[in-house]
């Protein structure tokens, strides 16, 4: 893993690429769907113990990014490590909040169940869910304001109220690296300030969380690292310096239009010989 | 939902009951009409066929019973995985393999009716069918409706085809082979019924062992998948289970019915209940009851075919289900907005009265009578007085002198409540949400109902600077005689 840098990637000189202890180091990391790039070639070091916004336009590939860490997308290229080794070897000290939307609300558990399910690894192989587990999950419902909603079937919560379940679930996990795919999506300010108050708390502890985020004024006041995406990686670092007019032009401004075109034609076209689909 | 949950068991039971009253009664009634014995007859057929006493029978009402379990039990997994057409394709993909199966065992040894080398050309094409969609799903941009259609009646076709070939051989004796698309239970054997009571029990073994794998991945896979579950090796369990129910059940319901069985339970057990550990063992009865009566009902009139039978029953306890289950059937929804409108109908009168108290010119001495408070808002004569009936059976309000409307003690309490509340939210929306004071009180009407006792508190504790003593003063201008616009 020699250290090489890249002009996009503007990491803290503590954490460089390659660094073993990082809480996520990805390298060289291109992710398609049905033939059509959504990442290129990301170059990532990520630092410990900070609040990381992912931010960029809507198909940026802010959540296939997430899902590409996790395995859930394959990867057409690249290596990503959790603390220096593969994500299989560390998934226990990682936490993931996916998106609201992903699962059927209407299914018929109640809030309390969903979060036991962070426990479900620990727990193991065909053995129920004990009443010391059921301790640890209303204790993380109560970290998140929910703990007088244990009882309650999901389909009753609101939208913010689920979102909160979900944040729960991977907060009894206990973990060191939290993904959490656009929590403040659609919530209500409850729990908008619910989750702030908890991504401190996290930070306070040491933990590292890595937000996919779609309010850029909220950025700065909620967040102190920034990874700015658009298929390819834009920039990334700490707010302050990351964060600024001309790095969000190249983020949202129409450069990749022309890029993103060609990649439809490239989809649209025949196949290459070489291609493997 | 908790405090419900009692009466949910209760009246599951009550209406369990019922049910089964209802079957035996259609039973005795179609019985009744379609044959001439008298009814002496009858009822010594019943009680022969229900109480076990001929041996046939016997297998084939236990048979079914326990097939019906296993698929209830099974088909609720089934079902939350929102796989229900897959099982209904690969239902259908096991035809070729029984045809084929047979053609192989004909032309091997002659003798093509063995079920355990048919049961096996079901089960592998059962599975060469559901792979045959994963590739289409993987390989092509089909949506999976088409893909699953399309499978389905191509093996179906491809079956239909090799079946008459079948029927055609010289050997073999092919009489008989249809009974797997229609489902035969009569020609169920001691030895079928036993496999079919081994595959039960591997169905609820196996239901109870992976409950919390099963949920995990039936509610969010994706999740399952990033704590390092085996998803697919926990969806192909599943999946197997239903593979195996469905050849077993073949014989008995028939390939086109079998899915029915799977589905039908599972459907009707969710409008009983929210949790899933009740819908399950609830499906998993749902099930084996169909199978008891279906085949009971066959059993005692020769040419009513079981599978028919049998789905038919599981669609008695859906249709049961969907109007009276108590979790969210028909009547439990229009029960519950019923109660809601009437819980509306006596806050906005007990708010009227309140708020005439407080406005009228001449002191607290006279109420208003009915005719004045229908000017208020827009209710009906009838409703009014629907409504003031039933307030007075509450004693939350008598009448004063001339037919004026007063309350009582117990009804200032609740009228209280309810102006407390409503002045609440209705400060709250002009202080929080920009709402014009001219238009606060309509939209705080709507919502008032509604609001949750832990919602109030939290207003309260919001507003607590703004509204001050016990009962805030309305924020707008009260009219007695005008009251909503």
């Amino acid at each position: 893993m020699a250290a090489t840098p890249h002009h996009a990637t503007e990491t803290k000189s503590t954490a460089g690429i390659g660094d073993s202890s990082a809480p996520l180091w990805v390298n060289d990391l291109t992710v398609a769907y049905h033939r059509k790039p959504v990442l290129w070639d990301i170059e990532l070091n990520l630092p410990e113990g900070r609040l990381i916004a992912v931010v960029g336009p809507n198909g940026a590939g802010k959540s296939t990014f997430i899902k590409s860490v996790l395995g859930l997308v394959p990867r057409a290229s690249g290596a990503v490590t959790i603390y220096g080794k593969s994500y299989k070897a560390q998934r226990h000290l990682v936490g993931y909040v996916p998106q609201r939307e992903s699962v059927d609300w209407d299914f018929p558990v109640n809030a309390l169940e969903v979060v036991a399910m962070g426990l479900y690894r620990k727990i193991g192989w065909l053995r129920p869910v004990g009443k010391r587990d059921r301790q640890i999950a209303l204790e993380a419902l109560d970290k998140v304001g929910m703990a007088n909603f244990a009882d309650r079937q999901i389909s009753q919560l609101s939208g913010g109220q689920q979102q909160r379940v979900f944040l729960a679930r991977a907060l009894a996990q206990d973990a060191r690296l939290y993904f959490m795919d656009e929590p403040f999506a659609g919530v209500d300010v409850a729990t908008e300030r619910a989750i702030i108050a908890l991504l401190k708390e996290l930070k306070a502890a040491g933990k590292t969380c890595v937000v996919v985020h779609h309010d850029l004024q909220t950025v700065p006041t909620y967040f102190d690292h920034v990874v700015l995406l658009n298929m390819r990686l834009v920039a990334a670092g700490p707010v302050e310096t990351v964060f600024n007019e001309e790095n969000l032009k190249k983020t949202y401004g129409g450069r990749l239009t022309l890029l993103s075109q060609a990649l439809d034609e490239y989809a649209k076209g025949p196949r290459f010989p070489t291609d493997k689909g | 939902m908790n405090n419900r949950r009692p009466t949910t068991l209760k009246m599951a039971s009550i209406l369990l009951v019922a049910m089964l009253l209802m079957v035996a009664g259609s039973m005795a009634a179609i019985a009744g009409t379609g044959h001439t014995e008298s009814a002496d007859d009858f009822s010594t057929e019943l009680l022969r066929v229900f109480t076990f006493q001929d041996y046939n029978t016997r297998v084939v009402v236990v048979g079914t019973t326990l097939l019906g379990l296993a698929a209830g039990l099974i088909g609720t997994f089934l079902v939350l995985r929102k796989r229900a057409l897959l099982s209904d394709t690969l239902s259908h993909a096991t035809l070729p393999g029984i045809a084929l199966a047979f053609i192989v065992m004909t032309l091997t040894t002659g003798d093509g009716k063995q079920l355990p080398a048919l049961i096996a050309g079901a089960a592998v094409f059962s599975v060469i069918g559901t792979l045959s969609v994963l590739a289409i799903q993987r390989f092509s941009r089909l949506k999976d409706d088409a893909a699953l259609g399309i499978v389905l009646s191509v093996y179906f076709g491809l079956g239909i085809a090799l079946m008459g070939m079948a029927t055609r051989m010289d050997a073999g004796n092919a009489a008989g082979l249809s009974s797997f698309i229609y489902g035969k239970t009569a020609s169920m054997l001691f030895s079928d019924a036993l496999l079919i009571a081994v595959t039960a029990l591997v169905a609820a073994v196996a239901s109870i062992l992976f409950f919390k794998e099963f949920s995990l991945v039936c509610f969010d896979a994706d999740y399952g998948n990033t704590q390092g579950w085996p998803v697919g090796l926990l969806d192909f369990l599943m999946m197997a289970l239903v593979v195996l129910v469905t050849v077993i059940g073949l014989q008995a319901v028939g390939l086109i019915l079998v899915v029915a069985l799977l589905i039908i339970p599972a459907a009707s057990a969710r409008f009983w209940t929210f949790r899933l550990r009740t819908m399950l063992w609830l499906s998993g009865v749902f099930g084996a009851l169909s199978g008891f009566f279906g085949s009971g009902v066959s059993a005692l009139m020769a040419n009513l075919p079981a599978g028919a039978v049998i789905v038919l029953t599981a669609s008695l306890f859906f249709i049961v289900s969907l109007v009276f289950g108590s979790a969210r059937g028909l009547v439990r929804i229009s029960i519950d907005r019923m109660q809601l409108r009437r819980k509306i109908m006596n806050e906005n009168l007990l708010r009227d009265l309140h708020e005439w108290m407080e406005t009228a010119s001449d002191g607290n001495a006279v109420g208003p009578e009915i005719r004045q408070l229908l000017s208020r808002r827009a209710w009906s004569p009838s409703a009014l007085r629907r409504t003031v009936k039933r307030l007075r059976r509450q004693q939350m309000l008598h009448h004063g002198p001339s037919m004026s409307l007063r309350l009582t003690d117990v009804g200032t309490q609740s009228a209280r409540e309810v102006v407390r509340r409503h002045r609440l939210w209705e400060t709250y929306l002009i202080t929080h949400a920009d709402v014009a004071p001219g238009m606060v009180d309509l939209s705080a009407d709507r919502i008032e109902h509604v609001l949750d006792p832990l919602l109030i508190d939290q207003l309260e504790a919001t507003l607590a600077d703004q509204t001050g003593g016990e009962l805030p003063r309305s924020p707008h201008e009260l009219v007695a005689e005008k009251g909503v616009p």
